[in-house]
């Protein structure tokens, strides 16, 4: 007897982390996770050393925290076809955000969210010119405008 | 997974934008090619807004490479089978 429905694998998304310099990312990362999960969204995080670091040690338990690999890793693997995500978000603060996020979109068949902080987003949302939904906040050390806009955009939802 | 650190590099530009990088390419060096990101060179995934220029001087390849802490890097590094082979890519297209 054939099944009724066909079961769907569960969603997963990439969140591919910036330089940790502007503490915003730290938070928000670990935000978003929560807020993925919830919606049975499974997480991966992707970033350098610092920033992989950053979060482990502030969820040593990990209630939020899934899996963490390295950025160069996930790249490769995503480049020779081995892996995939539904969504990925890429945390941008500075040009090789950027050229992260671009990349992504060219790699990977995810949907691609950019989110965008720091002194100077508008001059890189101007910057981003390929297809991709925009998170944008003028937020550094307060984490608040960023999550509204988050919050508005829902990705889990999609 | 390649490591740049592996390669007998030379930094010819340090914390550049990716669109400083492709014009430098494409103004200083006698040969480039366009590449899409995560073209392997030096078995290192390229990074970059497309298309990202790559130069070839002779034996030398030039090609950026990018941090998320230190933006992006233009590298030259010396290997006649690494030109060759993007020479070829120029050939074929």
């Amino acid at each position: 007897m054939e099944p009724d429905t066909i079961a769907q694998l569960p969603k997963t998304a990439l969140l591919v982390l910036g330089c940790p310099q502007v503490p915003v990312q730290t938070s928000i990362a670990l935000y978003l996770v929560s807020r993925l999960k919830k919606a049975s969204i499974t997480p991966v995080i992707a970033g350098n050393k610092a920033a992989n670091t950053l979060l482990v040690v502030a969820d040593p338990d990990r209630h939020y925290l899934g899996e963490i690999t390295d950025l160069d890793r996930a790249v490769a693997q995503i480049t020779e076809k081995k892996r995939d995500f539904d969504q990925c978000f890429v945390f941008i603060h500075n040009d090789a955000g950027i050229s992260y996020a671009a990349t992504m979109g060219v790699i990977s068949k995810a949907k691609l969210y950019v989110l965008v902080y720091g002194e100077h987003q508008e001059d890189i949302v101007q910057q981003i010119t390929f297809p991709c939904i925009k998170m944008v906040a003028k937020a550094v050390h307060n984490p608040l405008p960023l999550k509204k806009v988050i919050d508005e955009v829902a990705p889990w939802a999609a | 997974m390649g490591c740049v650190e592996a390669l007998n590099y030379e930094i010819l530009i340090r914390d550049a934008s990716f669109k400083e990088c492709r014009e430098y390419i494409r103004s200083h060096f006698p040969e480039s090619i366009d590449v899409e990101p995560g073209f392997k060179i030096f078995e290192v995934h390229t990074i970059g807004v497309p298309p990202i220029a790559v130069g070839i001087d002779g034996d030398f390849v030039i090609f950026p490479y990018t941090k998320p802490c230190h933006g992006t890097f233009l590298l030259r590094v010396q290997d006649a089978e690494e030109a060759a082979r993007l020479r070829a890519q120029k050939t074929g297209r």
